[in-house]
């Protein structure tokens, strides 16, 4: 068997592929958030309610209608979004034109009441989902076992990331987003509608976030806190990759993601401080993240 | 020729505020189909306030503004721009995160007959040399540029233009009057806010003064020289 350092290869590429799939929550959930705070400014503090309900979701139309994996890939996102864009426009849409912090606690808020509420109805064990017939298994590589579920999630992870960043950077829709970031006044003025871009922004960014839930479903357990356990890393990824960043917190997501696997390997008691003794050392050096502007 | 002798837009009684400050007491006037008209006086004297309440990006207005017979208090500025109402701000208002090539496609078309993109090379070729640089690596002079040609682009019938020649040099300043010449004889209509008053008498037919936020006088450009004393007054120039 091969080994480095003393290390064997199944444990170091078992714990890269860990860092990989954690990394590939890391990025989607960063990057809705980035997405969101880019165009309205609001530091979504439900993100990880919104993704644990992305998560509950896929499990109750399992549990009460059959609905499976892939129906869920496409109603997930649909529901959640849906919840968000309700939530902008009957709450969110009055916070604008107050501090940014109103939004950081309205959305603070929320994330606790729809913690409560999954927590009063369902505790907080985990429920399993199961993973679809068609993700069974894994394959020998020689080095390492991989389990094709979580290879999905790294592929499906990467694909929703680079189809975001594209649309952003690359389509009119994206220009009318990146200039509407800029100047939403202006933007306005040339007759486009921005406060539906805006609401829309913010459904596509809970959306991506229900997405990472149900993706996470069969690896994590469906359970109300794993949204909570996840976000703080969350928003220290956001914080190294620079609030705001589209390509920053996709490859801030998974850099950070396998920099934690290693860390599992080579020195496991610090693989849970990691990331934030990395955004200390960014703060200092680039308190505006590795990708941010300064303004 | 009825229809003819009403004016295009016209504007009663408007008042407009920033929060508080009440800017705008009261200003009125008219411009008829292919006129270019502007609006002179000192900083601050309300010219700019008046063309942002006529797109609807001030804090609150009231009074009357008629446009092609409609009434545009109330309306938001995306309704306001999909009538033709074209606006091309002060501070040019070009975007740092868009190239050349997608600022000048931002602005949705609002109306047939808006230049195309080769029409708008033409008329101003820097901006096809250096349409993949980042909007604001431009030059302010080509930033003006491209910040007339989005609009032209637009197909706007009514273009409201802020101060285009601010901080330019002669030569630019040329080519952006010719540019202007070239869309009045289009039968485009202009409202002009200028500072550099020469300029704005090569291309006008009417001007108005404001002073403290209303309108207090009005001549055509043929009597200019009868009234250029009186006009070096109230601009003190």
């Amino acid at each position: 068997m091969m080994s480095l350092l003393g290390i064997s290869s199944q444990a170091l590429f078992g714990q890269l592929l860990l860092g990989l799939i954690n990394g590939s929550f890391y990025a989607l959930l960063s990057l809705g958030l980035a997405v969101i705070f880019g165009m309205l400014n609001v530091i979504n503090f439900a993100h990880g309610a919104q993704y644990m309900m992305g998560a509950f979701v896929a499990y109750l139309l399992l549990q009460f209608a059959g609905i499976g994996y892939w129906p869920a890939l496409v109603l997930v996102p649909v529901i959640i979004g849906g919840f968000g864009i309700v939530l902008e426009r009957t709450m969110l849409c009055r916070l604008y034109r107050l501090d940014p912090l109103y939004g950081l606690l309205l959305t603070f808020g929320i994330a606790m009441i729809i913690e409560g509420l999954f927590r009063y109805g369902y505790g907080v064990s985990g429920r399993p989902y199961p993973i679809p017939a068609a993700l069974q298994g894994g394959y020998n590589l020689g080095f390492m076992f991989l389990p094709v579920y979580r290879a999905w999630v790294v592929v499906a992870s990467l694909l929703l990331c680079l189809s975001t960043w594209f649309a952003i950077e690359r389509t009119r829709l994206g220009a009318m987003l990146r200039a509407a970031t800029e100047n939403p006044v202006l933007v306005q003025a040339f007759g486009i509608n921005v406060p539906l871009l805006v609401t829309a922004t913010y459904g596509f960014g809970v959306a991506l976030a229900g997405v990472a839930g149900l993706l996470a479903a069969p690896i994590l357990q469906v359970n109300p806190l794993m949204g909570s356990n996840l976000i703080i890393i969350v928003f220290a990824v956001v914080v190294i990759g620079g609030m705001g960043s589209i390509l920053g917190s996709i490859l801030t997501g998974f850099g950070l993601g396998i920099l934690e696997g290693l860390t599992k390997v080579f020195y496991p008691p610090a693989s849970n401080v990691v990331i934030f003794v990395v955004m200390v050392g960014v703060l200092l050096v680039k308190p505006a993240g590795l990708f941010g502007r300064e303004k | 020729m009825l229809e003819a002798a009403s004016p295009l837009l016209e504007v009663q009684d408007l008042h407009a505020f920033y929060g508080e400050s009440h800017v705008l007491h009261g200003v009125g006037f008219s411009v008829f189909a292919g006129e270019v008209v502007t609006l002179l006086g000192r900083n601050g004297a309300g010219k700019t306030t008046t063309l942002r309440s006529i797109m609807g990006i001030v804090g609150k207005r009231r009074g009357l503004i008629r446009y092609r017979g409609r009434d545009l208090i109330g309306l938001a500025s995306n309704r306001i721009a999909r009538l033709g109402m074209g606006y091309v701000p002060e501070e040019r208002g070009i975007f740092a995160a868009l190239s050349v090539e997608e600022n000048l496609l931002l602005p949705p078309r609002v109306a047939p007959g808006g230049l195309s993109i080769d029409a708008i090379h033409i008329l101003f070729p820097n901006l096809k040399e250096r349409r993949h640089s980042p909007g604001t690596r431009l030059s302010g002079g080509e930033q003006q540029m491209l910040a007339i040609a989005r609009i032209l682009r637009t197909g706007a019938g009514f273009i409201l233009l802020d101060e285009p020649t601010e901080g330019l040099a002669p030569v630019i300043i040329q080519q952006i009057g010719r540019a202007v010449r070239e869309l009045k004889r289009t039968g485009l209509t202009l409202l002009l806010v200028e500072q550099n008053f020469h300029w704005a008498a090569s291309i006008a037919d009417r001007h108005y003064v404001m002073e403290d936020g209303r309108v207090v006088d009005c001549f055509s450009n043929d009597d200019l020289d009868a009234n250029r004393e009186k006009l070096h007054r109230y601009l003190g120039v």
